[in-house]
């Protein structure tokens, strides 16, 4: 039963970018849970003095959109301010894409949670506020 | 290899139903000679399938599908059990939806009480809990002969002679069992039995109910006088033509191809053990999983992920997994069998068949170890899951 996925969707699928981990991140994030069956963890390298994300990569347990959604996301914040990326949101992502199926939606909000995550581990670990999180509701 | 989900309708089949597009199109109900040739092409249906199951040709039923004859078991027999005050089902976790989406129907609408049966973590309902289950409101019990999904194969034969000792009428799904295993209706104590002709390299559109001569149970498709009066519509004449021949080639290949699925199951399932580290058979092993059925759950990854590699490789599978299908929930078999929700969504299952090849047995071998290990290593939960065992 496989979904209409755009060609978009299954290059990053494919072949996803930015796979992987960083040694001594300056932030991780995480979201989504085993149950729903995704699971999206983003690190970080985060200059300092320009506060540019200098390096950025993902692991993702989940379908081909959360696969997919996850690299195309980490494309769109790389070489980014880390308050650039905090505006990034889900449909950007989606967009970037071409378009996710409707119930494949949350796999996009799932990207935007991670890096806010992984955002806000950084800014905590460099006394900086952390920004309140809007949970969807997914 | 998703030979579960349907086959090809097979040459032969063809062969034999093309006629009755064309030249034979009388309608079996009218009166006129030519109409006759319709009426006796669906009673020589009729026969091959009795055959087959060893049950008199008087007591098969052809219906739409296998859906409708699971339907018609389940509604009709409740219905017509209301009026003796019995309003009680007793079917199981992990049936097909024809049978549980009609359950809930009928504890929805018509106030009966059902129980679904847990089963093992093989997938195999004990029959002492069918016998624990049994009050005397109990209309019937319905249990699938073969599970669709993990190919554990239940016991029938056990659970038919409870029912017949209780006097309850027994109902068995039998649409994936019945393109692979023999079947004997009457040594297995069977009252109803629902058959699909699309799973055993026949068309799709026809399906079958077999009852048992004075079995107790109400119309579900009302109108008109076919089907001795117990299922109305036109018959699809081409379709049960191409059913009955699929069921006589079927049954006479039925032992060879058994043993050549069985082989290539155990080659496949021996392989993706060997190759592929914590993979996770689900379902029963041997003589008891479906001849054709191979199901593996692999920690850390999810299905649909493996689907689309395979596909991208030339090849067919299913999943379990809830990204496959429109709903976001995993599958309810894996889950009634113990699974963890991450292992269901990380099911994959290949159901093989006439147009498998050993060749194709190797290439799945070659490729999906590659594929499983490279989604895994891009996965936070293997990682989770290595540390948890100490291997990382």
């Amino acid at each position: 039963m496989a979904l209409d996925y755009s060609k978009k969707v299954m290059d990053h699928f494919i072949n996803p970018r930015n796979v992987g981990e960083i040694e001594n991140p300056d932030g991780v994030g995480e979201a989504g849970n085993p149950k729903c069956g995704d699971i999206m963890k983003i690190y970080l390298k985060v200059n300092d003095d320009t506060k540019i994300i200098e390096d950025v990569k993902f692991k993702t347990f989940g379908c081909a959109s959360a696969i997919a959604s996850s690299s195309m996301a980490t494309e769109l914040i790389k070489g980014r301010s880390i308050e650039d990326a905090w505006n990034l949101t889900n449909s950007a992502v989606a967009e970037a894409l071409d378009g996710l199926p409707p119930i494949k939606m949350h796999c996009s909000v799932l990207a935007e949670e991670a890096i806010h995550e992984a955002l806000n581990d950084y800014r905590g670990k460099h006394g900086m506020e952390l920004i309140p999180v809007e949970h969807h509701e997914e | 290899m998703d030979h579960t989900a349907t086959t090809p309708t097979s040459p032969e089949v063809l062969k034999a139903m093309m006629p009755y597009f064309g030249e034979m199109f009388g309608n079996p109900s009218s009166v006129y000679s030519f109409s006759r040739q319709s009426r006796t092409a669906i009673e020589k249906a009729r026969g091959q399938v009795a055959h087959a199951l060893n049950a008199d040709p008087s007591e098969i039923f052809f219906t739409g599908s296998g859906t409708e004859a699971d339907n018609w078991a389940l509604k009709g027999t409740l219905e017509k059990a209301k009026l003796k005050g019995k309003n009680h089902l007793i079917t199981t976790s992990i049936e097909h939806h024809a049978i549980l989406h009609s359950a809930e129907f009928l504890e929805a609408y018509e106030g009966v009480d059902v129980t679904y049966l847990p089963v093992d973590s093989e997938g195999f309902v004990k029959v002492e809990d069918v016998a624990a289950a049994i009050t005397d409101k109990t209309a019937l019990v319905s249990v699938m002969f073969a599970n669709n999904e993990v190919g554990t194969i239940e016991p029938i034969a056990e659970i038919g002679a409870l029912c017949r000792e209780r006097k309850i009428p027994f109902h068995t799904d039998a649409v994936q069992a019945a393109a692979h295993l023999n079947i004997d209706v009457k040594a297995m104590n069977i009252d109803m039995l629902s058959m699909s002709a699309h799973k055993m390299y026949g068309p799709k559109g026809v399906g079958a109910l077999y009852m048992k001569k004075g079995t107790r149970t109400e119309n579900f498709i009302h109108g008109g006088a076919q089907e001795r009066k117990h299922r109305a519509s036109t018959e699809n004449i081409a379709g049960i033509v191409g059913f009955g021949e699929a069921m006589e080639i079927l049954k006479s290949r039925l032992d060879e191809d058994k043993a050549i699925n069985s082989a290539r199951r155990d080659k496949l399932i021996a392989g993706i053990l060997e190759k592929i580290p914590h993979a996770k058979l689900n379902g029963a092993t041997g003589d008891k999983r479906l001849p054709n059925n191979i199901n593996f759950s692999f920690i850390g990854v999810e299905g649909e992920t493996l689907l689309l590699d395979l596909d991208s490789k030339g090849i067919s599978a299913s999943t379990g997994s809830a990204c496959s299908s429109e709903s976001l929930d995993p599958s309810h078999v894996l889950l009634a069998l113990g699974l963890k929700h991450e292992m269901a969504h990380g099911s994959l299952r290949f159901t093989i068949g006439r147009l498998t090849t050993d060749e194709q047995i190797d290439y799945v071998l070659e490729v999906l170890p590659e594929i499983v290990a490279r989604r895994r290593a891009m996965s936070p939960l293997w990682e989770d899951y290595l540390k948890s065992k100490g291997e990382l």
